[in-house]
């Protein structure tokens, strides 16, 4: 990981993520996000589980964004959220494109039946709508946000085994792949040493697009009751809190907004880097 | 001299949407240490397949490929086995053939570290590899976008020479060069198989250039070899009617040329090959019988093997002239 970031801070298209305004508003969320997480403890007002304040009460200098249900401030547990939200969506990306670049690379090098059947299970769990598939699954294995981790890799690999499948098609046309064969290296060494260079950018980018995805689909999972467990401040699971305090519009908006942000700023980041990276993008050659 | 390579009736296929295309029809061939086979004919005549197929990228259909004793085996998933990593390839495309995200340096000593020697020392043969195809030591630190055509297909070269080769099949290792370097690495090639007595196998459709650096020359149409034989017996006496008519496509520079000698049609269609003599509805000298019997590769009385009726086994060539 540290490798490619450094190579995209050395290599000039780098340089133009940085002139990309929504780039630049996406990093400065996430970091925000990132320093309210890991100081959480300090900045937070209050004790996120301390029922110390009245219920429902409305946004003030006391309670910012208000109290919820159970008399907890929702501004501190929009801050302990992010504990969860943001390390869990990486993590969930970073699960789906090990699982997915794998089973793709295999596809792709072995090619024939095992290409053929691995491209038919990926098939499968692209008819399901992702959020279906994420809930079966997680209500299969319980309640638990371990298990709606599981469920959402689960839901998130395939679109990884059909970009690495594409690639390593693509590149292993190429005569050096031949070459390497030839001088005595085995088709795994090949695929390590070879191609996996070939793979490392397309995948970063789309992981990165993917962030916004994962995060919204455990969020997603939590509001349904099958991810993060009471009483732990998860985002989705508080929005689901505002929804069923309908004419209490604090409770729900503010978690809300926070799976907004951040969700946003993924995406911002994602597409920049994408635009950064393409060849074809004319402005990534002239820079 | 020593044989190298030896094929006995080799014939590989396509498939193509469910039908065959025979792309080589049966071609024996051998060669020796220390030798520059020019193996030349047109576009689409299969040149290309074969050397594929000697290395082992292809299977033959039938036939046998035998690579310093031992038959040489398709490539699989698996490591070479060791025999074969001295029989190697050099590639025509000179940006295909490397890897654009490794530096040169590794891509050479891949061939080393494979074979068990560790990466230091290999990297460090690499350069050395690199010195000896006239390239700077620090080369091994860059990628392949920083070199020209003509300085990449030096570096497959060095990463062929890492395998310390005994056989290498060049196909077309200078078409998609420009003139210049052209020469260069024509004169690389011919330098290392001087020093290292490998056999080599140039594969080209550019005739002056086989003509320059070639010790026999193979002429192949559509999947069959014609005419094997040195290159002076080529060039000056032509023993089958369609080596003539590409002798003569050469412009020549020193103005007693003729003009390029045209064949009536086109190469015929692999998917159906001409009953008989493979090259009979373009020769302007086929008989009747050219058009039912497939002549057999023939050794006339100077050494050189052609397959055409009208020369006969064990006696002197009979002068071709086209007109």
């Amino acid at each position: 990981m540290s490798a490619i970031l450094k190579k995209f801070k050395r290599s000039k298209s780098a340089n133009s993520i940085w002139r990309q305004p929504l780039a630049v508003v996406g990093i400065v969320i996430i970091l925000t996000w990132t320093i309210l997480a890991v100081f959480a403890p300090w900045i937070a007002p209050y004790d996120p589980n301390a029922q110390d304040a009245d219920k429902f009460l409305t946004p003030s200098a006391q309670h910012w964004m208000g109290t919820d249900e159970l008399n907890r401030d929702i501004w501190s547990r929009i801050i302990y959220g992010a504990r969860i939200s943001l390390p869990y969506s990486l993590l969930l990306v970073f699960l789906s494109a090990t699982l997915g670049s794998i089973i793709g690379a295999i596809s792709g090098y072995a090619g024939g039946k095992v290409d053929s059947f691995l491209m038919r299970v990926t098939d499968v769990f692209f008819a399901f709508p992702g959020i279906v598939l994420a809930m079966a699954v997680a209500a299969a294995l319980g309640p638990q946000i371990r298990n709606a981790v599981i469920a959402v890799t689960i839901v998130a690999w395939p679109v990884y085994a059909r970009l690495v499948r594409g690639l390593i098609l693509n590149a292993k046309q190429n005569d050096y792949v031949t070459a390497s064969a030839l001088l005595g290296s085995s088709a795994l060494r090949t695929m390590v040493v070879d191609l996996r260079p070939n793979l490392s950018g397309p995948v970063f980018v789309l992981a990165s697009l993917e962030v916004g995805n994962a995060l919204l689909l455990l969020s997603g999972l939590s509001f349904l009751g099958l991810g993060a467990q009471p009483p732990a401040a998860e985002w989705g699971s508080m929005v689901s809190m505002g929804a069923v305090n309908f004419d209490r519009w604090w409770v729900g908006l503010f978690p809300g907004l926070a799976i907004l942000t951040a969700v946003l700023a993924f995406n911002f980041i994602g597409d920049s880097l994408r635009d950064a990276l393409d060849p074809r993008t004319a402005k990534a050659l002239r820079d | 001299m020593k044989e190298i390579l030896n094929l006995k009736n080799v014939a590989v296929e396509y498939d193509r949407h469910g039908r065959k295309v025979r792309a080589v029809a049966g071609v024996d061939l051998t060669l020796n240490s220390g030798e520059i086979l020019g193996l030349v004919g047109e576009s689409g005549c299969g040149k290309s397949t074969l050397g594929k197929a000697i290395v082992g990228i292809l299977r033959p259909i039938t036939g046998e490929i035998v690579f310093d004793r031992q038959k040489v085996k398709k490539l699989t998933r698996g490591k070479r086995p060791e025999h074969f990593r001295n029989l190697q390839m050099v590639f025509q495309d000179p940006y295909g053939s490397l890897n654009p995200r490794r530096k040169i340096g590794v891509q050479i000593a891949d061939g080393l570290i494979v074979a068990g020697m560790s990466k230091k020392l290999a990297l460090v043969k690499a350069a050395d590899l690199l010195e000896k195809v006239g390239l700077p030591r620090n080369a091994v630190d860059r990628f392949a976008h920083q070199f020209s055509g003509g300085q990449r297909q030096r570096i497959s070269i060095a990463r062929a020479l890492a395998a310390s080769p005994t056989a290498i099949i060049a196909d077309e290792p200078i078409s998609a060069l420009d003139t210049s370097s052209q020469a260069q690495v024509a004169n690389l090639l011919v330098n290392l198989v001087d020093e290292f007595d490998m056999g080599m196998v140039f594969i080209s459709h550019d005739l002056s250039i086989v003509r320059r650096i070639s010790d026999r020359v193979a002429v192949m149409y559509l999947g069959k070899i014609v005419e094997v034989g040195t290159v002076d017996q080529i060039w000056n006496n032509p023993s089958h009617p369609y080596t003539r008519a590409l002798i003569s496509a050469i412009p020549h520079a020193d103005g007693t040329s003729f003009m390029p000698k045209d064949l009536p049609g086109d190469v015929p269609n692999p998917m159906s090959p001409p009953s008989g003599c493979r090259f009979h509805p373009r020769c302007p000298l086929a008989k009747a019988e050219c058009a039912s019997n497939e002549p057999e590769l023939r050794k006339l009385a100077d050494g050189r093997d052609v397959s055409c009726v009208l020369q006969t086994a064990g006696s002197q060539p009979v002068t071709i002239t086209l007109n």
